[in-house]
């Protein structure tokens, strides 16, 4: 067992005095409007992951995909069940947000390294090989916002891509770049899940989860509707798209 | 404490990188750049100077270096906590997507703050030196309430850039709060026209008790009293146990609100 959830929930509160702001609270109160609602963004969930698994995370948008990958990265902590990880965690979750535009490619790319938890003689032994994955060799000391958001998702994964972690979490990043660098990041990612990393892959490709994934997990409004072979799950997700 | 020293050493490159960030970007875009650290504290600390000597500058000894103390501590107590306040949402876009400490990011901006605070502590040393205040040994220990200042900025700090998650209204209430305060540090007056209860009441002022000791200690040349003492500590110690206890209590609530 590398990754277990049991009876995970992930419950926002909706509408709260913090979230609505002092003004719109004030007047909901004096309307008589004002009720805080739950809004279930994970609705118990339970499965188990061994040594080496893929897990293909499959749903429409809002079904609670990012915010479960949440809580098994422990960003957010379940309001219900619990979470048992074993190895390090790396994610990368949408990747092209939370860099400076301002700081030149060198920068940011140092400082993302950083943020991933990279100590700083692997990143100047990994620079050269990041910028050149990444294809931006004349931009590096261009400003951040110069580049195109194909570069900035390239680079994002160029170096997230680095990572020897127990346990892998993929949130839409392999639908980044033009047509030559998803085939190129697909290979690579190929390259550390043969590793033995345990992988969980979001993505709104069917087709990606059947070539990569052994098994599947579809959620519906935050509840798991199946969980299992890959072929099963995807088959029936399939059948209900249709529909 | 153990725990975090460890932490903060796991993420030891993480946060020189922020530091460094932080500190480019500051006066990113500036012809001046870092000159501004040290120009902008000569130019209020000129104007207040060519505003108030006639007010309160005849019956103050060495008035210029009484200004310059109170306003670089004011300027750094205040410098550092506005920025510290929006630390935690400004980088939102990274807290909620990689699992960091989040004090992480208000120890970084603390820190730029405080070496631009250390800068102009030398000049103000410059201005003693030209002032004609002879060297006493009383001078080192400004180290102390120094200290207590991070301390409490950094307490200060966590506290507003929690509530800042919560209530984006704190940052209007707390330019108008540091306003008055600007106005309670006695930085371009002096307090000794007052009764002495008022006096002490003076004393429930951090900012104040910090910039009273440093006179005392610079232009005096005086050992300020262990009620002083006392004050820097349990001020800095009070604010940090109270900011700590909201982030941990928090810690897991930010996310949502982000």
């Amino acid at each position: 067992m590398t990754l277990r959830l049991e009876n995970v929930s992930v419950r926002y509160k909706k509408g709260d005095f913090k979230s609505v702001g002092l003004k719109e609270y004030v007047l909901r109160r004096i309307k008589g409007q004002y009720k805080v609602s739950w809004f279930l963004a994970v609705n118990n969930v339970s499965f188990e992951l061994q040594d080496g698994d893929m897990l293909g995370i499959i749903g429409k948008n809002g079904a609670g995909k990012s915010t479960l990958l949440k809580v098994i990265t422990g960003i957010m902590r379940p309001s219900e069940g619990t979470v048992n990880v074993k190895g390090n965690i790396a994610s990368l979750l949408e990747l092209a947000s939370g860099f400076d535009n301002e700081m030149t490619v060198k920068e940011n790319t140092f400082l993302r390294g950083a943020m991933l938890g990279y100590t700083k003689e692997f990143m100047k032994q990994k620079y050269d090989e990041i910028i050149e994955f990444a294809e931006l060799q004349d931009f590096q000391d261009s400003k951040f916002r110069q580049l195109s958001s194909g570069m900035k998702s390239r680079l994002a994964f160029s170096i997230a891509s680095l990572v020897q972690p127990d346990i892998l979490i993929l949130d839409e990043v392999l639908s980044v770049g033009d047509g030559a660098f998803r085939k190129k990041s697909e290979d690579k990612m190929r390259e550390i899940m043969k590793q033995g990393a345990t992988t969980l892959l979001v993505s709104h490709s069917i087709g990606q989860i059947r070539r990569l994934c052994n098994k599947a997990l579809w959620l519906d409004k935050g509840k798991m509707v199946a969980f299992g072979d890959t072929k099963d799950v995807c088959d029936r997700y399939e059948e209900f798209l249709k529909k | 404490m153990k725990q975090i020293l460890l932490k903060l050493k796991k993420h030891q490159f993480l946060f020189e990188e922020l530091v460094k960030r932080d500190f480019n970007s500051k006066y990113k875009g500036t012809s001046l750049g870092m000159v501004w650290s040290l120009l902008s504290p000569l130019l209020s600390l000129l104007v207040m100077r060519l505003v108030f000597t006639q007010f309160f500058g005849h019956n103050t000894a060495h008035y210029t270096i009484y200004l310059f103390a109170g306003n670089i501590v004011y300027s750094y107590f205040k410098d550092s906590t506005t920025n510290g306040m929006t630390s935690l949402t400004s980088n939102a876009g990274i807290i909620t997507k990689i699992n960091l400490p989040k004090y992480l990011f208000l120890l970084s901006k603390n820190i730029s703050c405080l070496f631009n605070f250390l800068l102009t502590l030398v000049i103000f040393f410059l201005f003693v030196v030209i002032d004609g205040i002879i060297f006493s040994w009383t001078m080192l220990l400004i180290i102390y309430p120094i200290l207590c200042l991070v301390v409490f900025n950094l307490g200060v700090g966590l506290i507003l850039s929690a509530l800042y998650v919560f209530f984006k209204d704190v940052k209007y209430l707390y330019d108008i709060f540091t306003l008055l305060l600007h106005y309670m540090s006695a930085i371009f007056y002096t307090v000794d026209s007052y009764p002495n209860t008022v006096q002490n009441l003076f004393m429930l002022n951090p900012v104040y008790v910090y910039i009273r000791y440093i006179r005392i200690a610079v232009i005096d040349g005086q050992v300020p009293s262990a009620v002083h003492h006392l004050l820097c500590a349990v001020y800095a110690v009070l604010l940090l146990v109270i900011g700590c206890v909201i982030y941990k209590k928090n810690n897991y609530k930010f996310v949502y609100y982000m």
